[in-house]
C-alpha cells in the first residue's frame, strides 16, 4: 500500500477528512462525539406479528409476518418485515433466499391491484370493475356452455362434460380455495381441469 | 436476557425495549484518544461460517438485504453466479464461488464461501480511519460503522485486510456488514445467521463457535478432509466472523481469503499522518462547509487529482477477478 | 413424501437422484445436514450437473439425463447380485412371491402385447395367477420360475456396470461405488432416503423412474422406516394439496377417480373399484371407496344426492378420454376447439413446453381469466415484446381479463406440504389495491352462473342449480367453513351398528374422521383424507405444539397430517413379521400383544396382527408392489427408454423412439429433433435463487440472480469457441432464445457408448415482465410430448444446437 500514499491520494483523504475536523468544528468535542456512536434502534417495535408459511415450496417454512398496523382489528395492515418462525419445527427459523425476500414479493411493483379488461385486438389493458368483469366473464362462460356443453355422447349415454373451456387451478392457493374451485369447477362440467401437478 | 445473544435461533421482539450496546461498551472509537474504559465487559459473540455445510442459496444476502433495508441494483450475468459482483454498499455479504479441482483427487470441489466483515479483533479500518467516531468496536467484539461521522474517505478500505467497506456513490460514506449489531442489541443474532437454512452459519458467544468449531473439523476429518480446521486468523487478533475451511492449510483458495491476513504497517503510521496531514489540509479548504455538503462533493480540488485520486482508491477496492 | 421433512434426519443415507434439494428446498435439506452432523449420515448426488447439492455431497456421479432407469436397475442387480437384499421384508413385504401368469415376457425394449399401430399395450398377461380361492398364488419359497422375483432378476440381468456405463455415461466405478453404498442399506439397521423431484417427473417414463427407485427401497426394506421413504418433493407450497383435492382432469377428491363414459351408472362406476383383497385376510383399504364417494357427492350436492338418483352420479361429467391434461387442452386449444381458458395462479406461457405452441393456442381463444397476484407473461401474452414476445397483437382476438389476488399475506387458511402436514396460517396484511381473495372470485363466478342458470335456463343446470353453497357468506365463504366441509360432517345421528340405541355422532356434528363415513347418505365429506383435520376438536390444522417425544422428528401434535394425522406412511413396515422394530433404536410402531402401539399413528388396524394383516393395506394384495401387473401402461417393471430427443439410439431397441407407448399429437410429430441437427443435450431447472416466475418480480431476488444464462462445460465451450459470460444462441426443433453464457467445470462431457454426449443446462426463471433483467425459459424449447402415464411433459431431456451469438435487441 506504500504508493498509495502520494500527495494526490493525500488530496482525495483530505477532502473526507474535513468532516472529522468538521464535526469538531460544528462544536463536537471528542467526549461529546461519542454520544453520536449508536445502534440502530429495532425496526420491529411495535409491530404486529403474523404466523404464516411461505407461499413457494413444498417445505412449507412457518414464517412470522411483521406490520405496522393489526389487520384483526381491522386495521390497515402493511407489512415491514417478514423472518423465519424459530418455532417451527421444519425451518426452525431459516429461511431461503426466495423466503427471506418474502416482504417484497408482497410489495412487488408488479403486485395487481385493479381487475383488467383487454378487448380483442386492444395493446393495452383497462380498468373495469369487479362487477362489471365477473358479469362479463359469467356470460361468456354461459354462452359457450349452452353452446358446446356435451349432454350425451354417439351412443347416447349421458356423458354431461364441457370441454371447451379450461381451467387451470393455482397450487399456490389454500386447500379452502382449492376446495372451492373443484367444486365449481366440477360442477360446471368443466373436464379440461389441472393444476401445476400436472407439470 | 444475558449480555450478549447465544444463538440467532429465536424470534425478534415487537415490544420497544432498551439497546444493550451503547457508547459505554465502547472499547475503541476511530481518531480518538482517551476513550473512557468500558463501564462492564460483554462477553465475546461470533458468526461461525462453515463452508462445508453451505450450498451457496444466498439466503444470507436476501435475509441481510431485507433486514437492512438496502437497495441492492439489478446487474447482469458476466458468466458466473456470484451476483452481485461484488461487496457493495448495498449488500454487506456476498456469496463467492471458486470451482477447485483438488490436485490429491482430482475431484472437483464447489468452493462457497460468504464474503463479509470479519469483526476483526484487531481492526484494520478502525484503525485507519481519520474520522473520529466513524468506526467503533463494543466489548463483544463487533466493529461498527457509525454513518453520521464518516467523511467517504476511503482509508477503511484500504486498512481492511480482507477488502470488505464500499463508498456509496450515493452518500460518500462506508457500508459493511454491522454484525446485525441492532438485532444483537436486543438480543437476537444475525440476519443471515437467523435464516441460513443449513445451520452452514450459526453464531453465539466466541466460545462456544470455537467449541461447535471443534465438532464440526473432527466430523469432517473423518470424512477425509485431513486439513480441517478453524479460520480465526491470530495477525488481525483473531476475528469475530470466523471460518471452518476444509482446507484450512489454504484459505487462499476459497476466493483469495488472505492466508495471513494482517493490518499493513502503513496504516499502523497511516493514523498520525492523516490525523496531522490530513487535518492541515483542510483547515483552509472547507472549514465551515456543511457536512453533508461535503460529502455530497467528496472534494474541492481540481477535476485531474480528483480523478488521479479516483484511480488510486479504485485501484485499491476493485473487486477481486471472478474466479470460475 | 412417505416420511416428512423433519424425518430425514434419521437417515444414514440420503440419494439425490432425480432432484437437486439443497437448490430447490433449502430448508428441507436442513434435515440432510442434520443427519449428515449427527447421525454421520452420508449423501450422494447422482445428477447430471455438479450442482448445489453436490457441493455438499460426500459421493457425486454424473449421469446422462433420462437414463435413470437404467442406472437404478443397475444397482437392483448389484444388491441381488452380491446378496444385499433385506430378505426379509423382501418376503414378508412385496409380491416377490407371487406367481405371474405364462405370456408375461420382455425382449427387445418390449414387453409382451406391443400394438405400434395403437401405441398401446395389451396387458392382460401381465397379471397374477389366480387359484381357484380367488387369491393370488405365491410361492414364499421364491423357487418358482415365474415368481415376481424369479421374473424381477431376469429383468434386470442387462443392466451390468458396463451396460449402465454405456447408456449412463456413469463411469463404471463410480457407478459402482453408489451401488455399493446404497446396497448397505439392506442391513435393517441402516436407511436410505430418496429425495428426488421433476428430475424424474418430467420424463416420457417419469413414472418408471420413481417405481425403480420404489423397487430398490422396498428390497432394502427402507419404506416405511424412520429415515428412509420415497420423498417427492413437491415443487409448489400446495401442489400436495391441490393433487389431494383432485383438482386435475382424472380426479375427485382423495384420489378417488372420475367416471368414464363407459360408467353409464354408479353401479358400473362402483364395480370396477370393489378392491376385493387378493390375499387371505388383507385389508384392502378402497372397500371403503363406495363411502368416500357417497359422502363426496353428498357434500357437493346435499339432498340432491339420494340413493334413488345413484347419488347424483349424472352430475358428474364422463372422461372418454384418460385425461383433457394441459397439453391435450392446448393440442385442442391450436386446433381451435376450445374458446374459454382460466389460469388461476398459473403461468402457462412459461409454464408449457413449446411456447410457439401455447402462445399461437391462447391466441385463438375467445376469452381467457387470469387470477393473480403479479403480472403473467400469460396475462399479457397478447402484448409485443419484441424477441421476448414477438407477436402481432392486432390479430390476437382473445379478449382478456386479468383479476387480482390476494398472496398468503393477506389470506387464511391451509397448506398441505411434501410430507401431507396440513398448516393452517394467518393473514398479516391488507390487500393492495381491489384484489380479492379466489375463493370471492370462485364464489362471485358461480354464484353468477347460477343466477343466468336460473333466470335463463340453459344446458343441465341441475348440477349447478343444486351446488351445496350454504355459507354464512355466500359471496365469500370463510376458509374455516370451507375446511369444515372438507372434514365432513354427520347429516343424521350416526349410530353404533353394533348397538342401535349408542348415537355415536349427532346430526350436524362434524365426523370424527373418515372411518366414521358411511355410504347410506347419512354423511357429507368434500375430501376423506383431510377428515380429521376440523373435527368437533376444533381446527386441527392449527396446532402448533412443538414437542417431540423421544426426538423421532414425527411431531404428532404440530399442524395435522393426512391421512389421520399419521406422519410416516407405511409405518408398520417399520417393525418386522412378528411386530418388533427392525432397529430398536429407530422405533415407530411396535406391536404389544395386542396392539400397535408407538410414536406413530399405526398405518394399519391398531389390532391387526402382524403376521396375519400386510403393512401395505390400500393394496389388494396386502404387501407392496415389485411388479405393478397392468397398473401402468408402459409396463410392470421399468426398462430403459431414452428421451423423444435422445443423442443416442436405445441400446435395446435402436428403432425405438422414446416412451412407445406415450401419447403423441400428430402435429407435433415434424417437431422432434434429431441429434445430427441438434447434438447436444439439454435439461432445464430451478435455481435456488428464484421461485418459478415469481421471484423475478422481487427486486431481491433479480439481484441474486439477474439474467437468463445457459450452463455449459468448458469443452463445449471450446468446441463451439463460446466464451463465459458471452452471449449464445440455443435452438431446437421448436425455438429459439437467446442467453449469456456460463462455461463451467460443473458440467463435463460424457461418454456414452463410444459417443461423447455435451449437456446445455438451462434454468427456467426469466420471461417479460418483472425486475429482473428480460429473458426467455427453457419452454422456447422443450417437445410437447409428456409422460406415457400422467402426461407430465419431458422437460428434463431434450436436444439443442447452440452458438455463440451477439446481444438481443434492447427492448423498451
Amino acid at each position: 500500500m506504500n504508493m498509495e500514499l502520494s500527495r494526490r491520494g493525500f488530496l482525495k483523504v483530505a477532502g473526507a477528512g474535513v468532516a472529522g475536523t468538521s464535526l469538531g468544528a460544528m462544536g463536537f468535542g471528542e467526549a461529546e462525539a461519542a454520544v453520536a456512536a449508536h445502534v440502530r434502534p429495532l425496526k420491529l417495535a411495535n409491530t404486529t406479528e403474523a404466523r404464516n408459511t411461505c407461499p413457494y415450496c413444498s417445505v412449507a417454512c412457518g414464517i412470522i409476518i411483521y406490520s405496522k398496523g393489526d389487520i384483526r382489528k381491522k386495521e390497515r395492515a402493511e407489512v415491514v418485515h417478514i423472518e423465519g418462525d424459530a418455532d417451527h419445527p421444519t425451518n426452525l427459523g431459516t429461511l431461503c433466499p426466495k423466503g427471506a425476500a418474502l416482504k417484497d414479493f408482497v410489495s412487488s411493483p408488479t403486485r395487481l391491484q385493479y381487475p383488467m379488461v383487454r378487448k380483442p385486438g386492444s395493446d393495452r389493458f383497462e380498468r373495469i370493475s369487479w362487477d362489471e368483469a365477473l358479469n362479463r366473464i359469467a356470460r361468456l362462460m354461459k354462452d359457450d356452455r349452452d353452446a358446446n356443453f356435451l349432454a350425451a355422447n354417439d351412443a347416447g349415454v349421458p356423458v354431461n362434460r364441457w370441454t371447451t373451456t379450461g381451467f387451470l387451478a393455482a397450487s399456490a392457493t389454500t386447500n379452502e380455495t382449492a376446495w372451492t374451485t373443484f367444486k365449481v369447477v366440477k360442477a360446471l362440467g368443466i373436464v379440461g381441469f389441472d393444476n401445476q401437478a400436472r407439470v | 436476557m444475558s449480555d450478549s445473544p447465544r444463538t440467532a435461533v429465536s424470534n425478534p421482539p415487537t415490544q420497544p425495549m432498551a439497546s444493550n450496546l451503547g457508547q459505554q461498551d465502547l472499547v475503541r472509537r476511530s481518531a480518538t484518544k482517551d476513550l473512557p474504559p468500558p463501564e462492564r465487559q460483554l462477553t465475546p459473540v461470533a458468526k461461525l461460517i462453515d463452508v462445508s455445510k453451505c450450498i451457496g442459496c444466498k439466503a444470507c444476502q436476501s435475509a441481510c438485504v431485507e433486514w437492512n433495508d438496502t437497495t441492492p441494483a439489478v446487474g447482469e450475468n458476466v458468466g458466473v453466479y456470484t451476483n452481485p459482483h461484488d461487496l457493495t454498499e448495498n449488500m454487506f455479504t456476498l456469496m463467492r464461488f471458486t470451482e477447485w479441482v483438488n490436485p490429491e483427487t482430482d475431484n472437483l470441489e464447489w468452493l462457497i464461501r460468504k464474503d463479509g466483515c470479519m469483526h476483526c479483533a484487531d481492526p484494520g479500518c478502525l484503525k485507519a480511519c481519520p474520522a473520529p467516531g466513524a468506526i467503533v468496536q463494543y466489548s463483544n467484539g463487533i466493529v461498527d460503522f457509525i454513518h453520521e461521522n464518516c467523511i467517504g474517505c476511503g482509508y477503511c478500505v484500504k486498512g481492511c485486510p480482507f477488502n470488505i467497506p464500499r463508498i456509496s456513490k450515493a452518500d460518500h460514506r462506508a457500508y459493511k456488514c454491522t454484525l446485525c449489531s441492532d438485532r444483537v442489541a436486543v438480543g437476537q443474532g444475525p440476519a443471515c445467521a437467523k435464516a441460513c437454512p443449513t445451520g452452514a452459519i450459526v453464531f453465539g458467544t466466541k466460545d462456544d463457535m470455537k467449541r461447535h468449531a471443534e465438532g464440526r473439523i473432527a466430523d469432517l476429518k473423518s470424512r477425509g478432509y485431513a486439513n480441517a480446521g478453524l479460520y480465526d486468523p491470530p495477525g488481525v487478533g483473531g476475528t469475530h466472523v470466523m471460518y471452518v475451511l476444509h482446507h484450512n492449510d489454504k484459505p487462499h483458495i476459497y476466493a483469495d481469503l488472505p492466508d495471513e491476513p494482517k493490518i499493513s504497517p502503513v496504516v499502523q503510521t497511516w493514523k498520525g499522518l492523516t490525523k496531522y496531514v490530513g487535518l492541515a489540509a483542510m483547515g483552509f479548504m472547507a472549514a465551515g462547509s456543511l457536512i453533508h455538503g461535503v460529502l455530497a462533493r467528496p472534494n474541492r480540488v481540481s477535476k485531474e487529482d480528483e480523478e488521479n485520486a479516483e484511480k488510486l482508491v479504485e485501484k485499491v477496492v476493485a473487486p477481486p477477478e471472478e474466479r470460475v | 413424501m412417505t416420511n416428512s421433512w423433519t424425518d430425514i434426519k434419521n437417515t444414514d443415507l440420503v440419494v439425490v437422484m432425480g432432484g437437486n434439494a439443497a437448490e430447490a428446498h433449502p430448508c428441507g435439506f436442513k434435515w440432510v445436514t442434520e443427519a449428515k452432523a449427527h447421525r454421520g449420515a452420508k449423501l450422494i448426488v447422482v445428477d447430471p450437473r455438479y450442482t448445489r447439492t453436490a457441493s455438499v455431497a460426500d459421493f457425486y456421479a454424473p449421469i446422462r439425463q433420462g437414463t435413470d432407469i437404467a442406472f437404478l436397475l443397475g444397482v437392483i442387480k448389484y444388491c441381488i447380485d452380491n446378496d444385499k437384499v433385506q430378505w426379509e421384508y423382501t418376503k414378508g413385504f412385496t409380491n416377490a412371491s407371487f406367481i405371474v401368469k405364462d405370456g408375461y415376457g420382455y425382449s427387445d425394449g418390449l414387453f409382451t402385447g406391443y400394438d405400434e399401430s395403437k401405441r398401446d399395450y395389451d396387458r392382460s398377461s401381465w397379471d397374477y395367477v389366480i387359484g381357484e380361492d380367488g387369491f393370488a398364488v405365491t410361492d414364499p419359497t421364491l423357487q418358482h420360475p415365474r415368481c415376481v422375483w424369479n421374473l424381477l432378476k431376469e429383468h434386470v440381468a442387462a443392466y451390468t456396470p458396463e451396460m449402465v456405463e454405456r447408456i449412463c455415461g456413469t463411469p463404471k466405478e463410480k457407478f459402482l461405488k453408489v451401488a455399493e453404498m446404497i446396497s448397505e442399506c439392506s442391513s435393517p439397521t441402516k436407511t436410505m432416503t430418496s429425495m428426488y423431484a421433476l428430475g424424474w417427473t418430467q420424463h416420457s417414463h417419469g413414472a418408471q423412474n420413481i417405481r425403480a427407485m420404489a423397487m430398490l427401497q422396498l428390497i432394502l426394506g427402507n419404506i416405511g422406516v424412520r429415515g428412509g421413504g420415497m420423498n417427492a418433493l413437491r415443487g409448489h407450497s400446495n401442489i400436495q394439496g391441490l393433487t389431494d383435492i383432485g383438482l386435475m382432469s382424472h380426479l375427485l377428491t382423495g384420489y378417488l377417480n372420475m367416471p368414464t363414459e363407459a360408467e353409464r351408472d354408479f353401479g358400473t362406476y362402483m364395480s370396477s373399484r370393489v378392491f376385493k383383497p387378493l390375499r387371505p385376510g388383507q385389508t384392502s383399504y378402497w372397500q371403503n371407496y363406495r363411502k368416500f364417494m357417497v359422502s363426496l357427492q353428498k357434500a357437493m350436492w346435499g339432498d340432491a344426492a339420494r340413493a334413488d338418483n345413484d347419488w347424483a352420479y349424472e352430475y358428474l361429467p364422463k372422461l372418454d378420454v384418460p385425461a383433457y391434461d394441459v397439453l391435450r387442452m392446448f393440442e385442442l386449444m391450436h386446433s381451435g376447439k376450445v374458446n374459454g381458458y382460466f389460469c388461476q395462479g398459473f403461468n402457462p406461457v412459461l409454464a408449457f413446453p413449446n411456447r410457439g405452441k401455447i402462445t399461437q393456442a391462447l391466441s385463438k381463444l375467445k376469452f381467457l381469466v387470469t387470477m393473480d397476484p403479479l403480472e403473467t407473461e400469460t396475462s399479457r401474452f397478447w402484448e409485443n415484446h419484441g424477441v421476448y414476445n414477438e407477436v402481432d397483437t392486432v390479430s390476437i382476438q382473445t379478449e382478456v381479463f386479468q383479476l387480482p389476488t390476494t398472496c398468503f399475506a393477506e389470506d387464511e387458511g391451509s397448506l398441505t406440504n411434501s410430507g401431507r402436514w396440513l398448516q393452517w396460517h394467518w393473514p398479516g396484511a391488507t390487500p393492495p389495491g381491489e384484489a380479492k381473495p379466489d375463493t370471492y372470485i370462485m364464489a362471485q363466478i358461480f354464484l353468477r352462473m347460477r343466477e343466468l342458470y336460473r333466470k335463463e335456463g340453459g344446458a343441465f343446470p341441475d348440477p349447478i342449480l343444486n351446488l351445496t353453497w350454504d355459507y354464512s357468506d355466500p359471496n365469500e365463504p370463510h376458509p374455516a367453513e370451507l375446511a369444515k366441509e372438507m372434514n365432513g360432517r354427520a347429516l343424521t345421528d350416526l349410530r353404533d351398528p353394533a348397538d342401535p340405541s349408542r348415537v355415536i355422532v349427532p346430526a350436524g356434528k362434524q365426523v370424527l374422521n373418515f372411518s366414521q363415513l358411511r355410504d347410506d347418505g347419512s354423511t357429507m365429506c368434500g375430501v376423506w383424507i383431510y377428515s380429521g383435520c376440523y373435527n368437533e376438536a376444533g381446527n386441527n390444522m392449527a396446532r402448533r405444539d412443538n414437542r417431540d417425544l423421544d426426538n423421532t422428528g414425527t411431531y404428532l401434535d404440530w399442524s395435522f397430517a393426512w391421512p389421520l394425522n399419521r406422519r410416516t406412511l407405511y409405518n408398520r413396515a417399520s417393525a418386522d413379521l412378528q411386530g418388533k422394530p427392525w432397529d430398536p433404536s429407530r422405533k415407530l410402531l411396535e406391536w404389544d400383544g395386542t396392539r400397535w402401539t408407538g410414536y406413530d399413528v399405526p398405518d394399519i388396524a391398531p389390532n391387526a396382527k402382524p403376521e396375519e394383516v400386510g403393512p401395505f393395506i390400500m393394496n389388494q394384495e396386502g404387501v407392496s408392489r415389485l411388479f405393478t401387473r397392468g397398473m401402468l401402461r408402459d409396463g410392470p417393471f421399468p426398462s430403459h427408454l431414452e428421451p423423444f430427443e435422445s443423442p443416442v439410439p436405445n441400446v435395446f431397441n435402436p428403432k425405438m423412439r422414446g416412451n412407445p407407448v406415450a401419447r403423441i399429437f400428430q402435429n407435433d410429430v415434424s417437431q422432434f429433433g434429431n441429434s445430427d441437427e441438434f447434438p447436444f443435450a439439454a435439461t432445464s431447472y430451478r435455481l435456488t435463487e428464484h421461485f418459478h416466475y415469481w421471484t423475478k418480480h422481487n427486486r431481491v431476488n433479480a439481484s441474486l440472480q439477474p439474467e437468463f444464462f445457459v450452463e455449459i462445460s468448458e469443452e463445449l465451450a471450446a468446441l463451439r469457441g463460446i466464451t463465459a459470460g458471452g452471449w449464445v444462441r440455443v435452438w431446437s426443433k421448436r425455438g429459439s432464445v437467446k442467453a449469456k453464457a456460463v462455461v463451467t467445470k460443473r458440467i463435463r462431457p460424457l461418454n456414452c457408448d463410444g459417443r461423447v454426449v455435451h449437456v446445455v443446462g438451462i434454468p427456467l426463471h426469466w420471461g417479460f415482465t418483472g425486475s429482473a433483467k428480460k429473458g426467455f425459459g427453457p419452454n422456447s424449447l422443450t417437445p410437447f410430448v409428456g409422460d406415457a402415464n400422467i402426461e407430465t411433459p419431458e422437460y428434463k431431456a431434450f436436444l439443442v444446437n447452440i452458438e455463440p451469438t451477439t446481444p438481443p435487441e434492447v427492448v423498451a
